[in-house]
């Protein structure tokens, strides 16, 4: 059997680290073979040793048959190997068809032919079933056509061998239903594909073969028919993994976040919460469901003092936090997960250890009348660090050298460590492997069953389900339904998130 | 890593000088002039005596000091473009308390610097608040604040200060950084005590910015606004208090010229160009207090040279500006010099 893609035992080295050691990746014509690996695993690094960005230190790599020994990158395109980014590549004034044929435009008389290209476009387009509009701007088009235009990018090179570097992770359910017809359709044309995920749903519904790396070590390679998602994370994260969140009962008792008849107003003027009513007690984790643009963030940022609340109150416990300043609120005992943790979460340019003081750099012991204290700051950090398994050499590393499961291991260990009476979570395992998961859930009970209060933001409704005690549904910016998770579906919620009223999911 | 990162911000600029001087050699013959002749002339006209050394060391005062400006608002992610600006307004400052104030030189001289600090501390201020409240971007108002600068300290000399020949008057004795000991070590060169100010400065620049938890706002906004005003870090204040620091260096620049340098204000019928130069001497100092000083060392060298080559070697000066630009444009494209050191390493290798 020839395959398509050969690496044999491929091992790249980077001082002090083995980012691949003795992988090996084999790819057969016309198949969905996954490259599974936790956050950090080394799965980017062996992509970019395929396209020559990097030069490794052993081992053999063959496409098509032949061996390739060039670290050309631009051999890449040649031999028809394309790369699907995870953040896509585009020009957004350009319009779709520019952005297909940039770096490789048809002209005529000196001209670009656009009306050509277009059409080149088109037919591509319904060979592939990958519905586009040649003539739209990137900036107007949704997120799941963007995605369409990146893999049109890879077939008008001619490419037969397409790398799809995590394509769900920004996708609605809808586009990933797409996505996956779209793989299909690619393969029975003949391509064959390489997606990089850590989403096991994924692999298993439609994958062939999946290659496990975990630590920068080739695991092995298995047929998906014959494996199971409980099999394929015990071999990803080297142990069994829990799918099912174990937690005892939650017992409740005084409220810590009070909101009252809360109003907050979008960018654009227009009220995103609307006379909002929520209570989270001590000791539960109160998961809030909807679908995103429902008021989600506004709400958070009103609670966190980064937005305005026009009506209504915010109290935590019997203060009022109505309107102050981010640093009194933090100071009042919150803690905040950001949804974003790039843009909110963490300053990528400074170390991990000045990371961990983003909040407290400016109180004893770490700083003194306005001069900071460096041991104890690192001190803390290398606690920190040991305690959450954050992965990095050391704790001045800069935060932006880290996996983002690691970078979010380090948010975790700076809120909770303060120990605060009210916690957000907002998103806390977008992006993250089944191990880091795992983790960060088990983070949270902890924390309620400390006495804490949680309030949960997720757009998975498995995480709200499984992880919080009680359920609201926000819908237009207000609470429409408070649910016990252990009587509700997905179904329902879904609903209700849409709008309807309860009980009619029964009724049905 | 990070000692490799460290010797190859070390490395960068040596490489760059190494190819600014080898480029400019060539240009030299190209022309028909002598390209040994002529560097060992700048070099002599930069350290080859005591003299020499004096003006070097003169020369790298407001270097340093405007070079600090550009760097310190560089690490607070802002651009200020506008130290020429705040450079004139401190040097008017300085002059103004150093020609009407009477007070020993204890206190005469840090008030005369103070003033300079203070009047370009307002004068960066003014960005720093238009950025900070209306999003104005700073490299636009920075530069048009330099030529407000340059007309209204012009104009103030003409309407309250002026004295026979374009200019004010000298500074009163008891304001003045010039050393009759400094100038006598040096075989009467115009050094003064203005460098003592500015190794200072460079000083508090490095201790304001990494060791105070101010310097770490400034810094964290610096990077990333939204996660600053996530850690309650007040970002509008940040903004303005760095470009007002900034400025503050830049002021006492200008006092290096007005009460050292110089002892006076000339009308400007021009920029100085010292504050446009501070801009490259933070280039060439990767925007470290260290660096900075290193750099000015350089540019001031070079500057000073040339006039010994020209009188030597009979090389034009505007050469020298020549290998400066090349010098710049090397450290600026750094991506060229880490391309060629990867070959000479890898060609080692194989």
């Amino acid at each position: 059997m020839e395959y398509v893609i050969d690496m044999r035992n491929i091992r790249k080295e980077f001082p002090g680290i083995v980012a691949n050691d003795n992988i090996t990746l084999q790819v057969k014509k016309g198949e969905i073979h996954a490259l599974l690996g936790e956050n950090g695993a080394g799965k980017s690094t062996l992509m970019n040793v395929l396209f020559g960005l990097y030069e490794p230190e052993q081992g053999e790599i063959y496409v098509k048959g032949n061996k390739v020994v060039n670290n050309d990158p631009n051999i890449a395109n040649s031999l028809g190997i394309g790369m699907v980014h995870q953040h896509f590549m585009l020009v957004d004034k350009f319009t779709v068809t520019e952005n297909i044929i940039l770096g490789k435009e048809p002209t005529k008389g000196g001209k670009v032919d656009l009306h050509t290209a277009a059409k080149e476009v088109q037919a591509l387009s319904d060979q592939y079933g990958l519905r586009v509009d040649p003539y739209a701007k990137i900036e107007d088009i949704s997120v799941g056509m963007q995605q369409r235009v990146e893999i049109l990018k890879t077939l008008y090179r001619g490419a037969d061998i397409l790398i799809f570097d995590e394509p769900t992770a920004v996708l609605t359910p809808q586009e990933i239903v797409e996505l996956i017809q779209i793989m299909r359709k690619l393969v029975s044309e003949g391509k064959s594909i390489i997606l990089i995920t850590h989403k096991l749903k994924e692999i298993m519904e439609v994958c062939d073969r999946c290659t496990v790396i975990r630590r920068g070590r080739g695991v092995g390679t298995v047929d998906v028919k014959d494996s199971n998602p409980d099999s394929l994370a015990a071999m990803m994260v080297g142990r069994e993994v829990n799918f099912t969140v174990i937690k005892g009962i939650s017992e409740p008792k005084e409220a810590v976040l009070t909101i009252k008849d809360l109003v907050v107003l979008d960018s654009r003027k227009v009220p995103a919460v609307n006379g909002l009513n929520l209570t989270v007690k001590a000791g539960e984790i109160v998961g809030i469901a909807g679908v995103d643009g429902n008021g989600q963030s506004e709400l958070l940022e009103a609670i966190t003092g980064l937005r305005k609340a026009n009506e209504g109150s915010i109290h935590l416990r019997d203060k009022d936090i109505t309107n102050k300043t981010p640093r009194s609120v933090t100071a009042s005992g919150l803690a905040h997960i950001p949804q974003d943790r790039h843009k909110h979460g963490l300053v990528l340019d400074f170390s991990v250890g000045e990371n961990m003081v983003l909040q407290t750099y400016y109180q004893r012991p770490f700083s003194k009348n306005g001069i900071l204290k460096f041991s104890p700051i690192f001190d803390k950090a290398k606690n920190l660090i040991a305690e959450y398994d954050v992965r990095t050499p050391d704790a001045y590393t800069l935060a932006r050298a880290l996996s983002g499961g690691n970078q979010q291991k380090a948010i975790i260990a700076r809120e909770v460590d303060r120990d605060p009476d009210f916690l957000i979570a907002a998103q806390p395992t977008r992006g993250l492997d089944v191990g880091a998961i795992e983790f960060i859930h088990s983070k949270l009970i902890e924390q309620r069953d400390k006495g804490k209060a949680v309030l949960l933001v997720s757009f998975e409704l498995d995480e709200i389900i499984n992880v919080s005690d009680r359920i609201a549904v926000m819908y237009e910016g207000k609470i429409v339904a408070i649910v016990d998770p252990k009587e509700t579906t997905e179904q329902e919620l879904g609903l209700l998130m849409a709008g309807g009223k309860r009980g009619t999911v029964n009724a049905e | 890593m990070q000692n490799k990162n460290n010797k190859m911000k070390l490395l960068v600029p040596l490489v760059s000088v190494f190819l600014g001087l080898l480029i400019g050699g060539i240009i030299m013959l190209v022309s028909g002039y002598k390209p040994i002749e002529a560097y060992v002339a700048l070099f002599q006209g930069m350290f080859g005596g005591p003299y020499y050394i004096g003006e070097t060391i003169r020369q790298m005062s407001p270097l340093i000091l405007s070079g600090l400006a550009v760097a310190f608002a560089f690490r607070t992610g802002l651009f200020n473009i506008g130290v020429e600006g705040q450079l004139l307004v401190g040097w008017l400052a300085a002059v103004y308390v150093g020609v009407t104030v009477d007070a020993p030189a204890i206190v005469h001289i840090p008030l005369a610097i103070l003033a300079a600090a203070l009047a370009g501390a307002l004068w960066g201020a003014v960005p720093g608040i238009l950025k900070a409240r209306f999003k104005v971007h700073e490299v636009i108002t920075t530069i048009m604040m330099n030529y407000i600068a340059l007309y209204t300290t012009n104009e103030i000399i003409r309407s309250f200060l002026l004295a026979p020949g374009e200019r004010t008057e000298n500074v009163k004795e008891s304001a003045s950084l010039a050393s009759p000991f400094l100038q006598s070590i040096t075989e009467y060169s115009t050094l003064h005590y203005g460098i003592i100010v500015a190794l200072i400065a460079a000083v508090i620049m490095w201790f304001l910015l990494w060791r105070t938890t101010m310097g770490y706002e400034l810094r964290a906004v610096g990077f990333n606004q939204h996660a600053s005003q996530y850690a309650g870090i007040n970002v509008s204040k940040n903004i303005v208090l760095s470009m007002a620091i900034s400025g503050a260096f830049a002021g006492i620049a200008g006092s290096m010229e007005g009460l050292g340098t110089y002892q006076y204000m000339t009308i400007n019928a021009a920029f100085t160009g010292v504050g446009f130069d501070g801009i490259a001497v933070a280039l060439l100092g990767a925007n470290s207090a260290i660096g900075v000083v290193l750099g000015a060392a350089l540019f001031g060298g070079l500057k000073i040279g040339a006039l010994n080559m020209q009188s030597i070697a009979g090389v034009p000066t505007e050469l020298v500006g020549v290998v400066i630009a090349l010098i710049i444009f090397f450290v600026a494209c750094s991506y060229i010099v880490h391309w060629l050191m990867n070959r000479v390493s890898k060609g080692g290798k194989i």
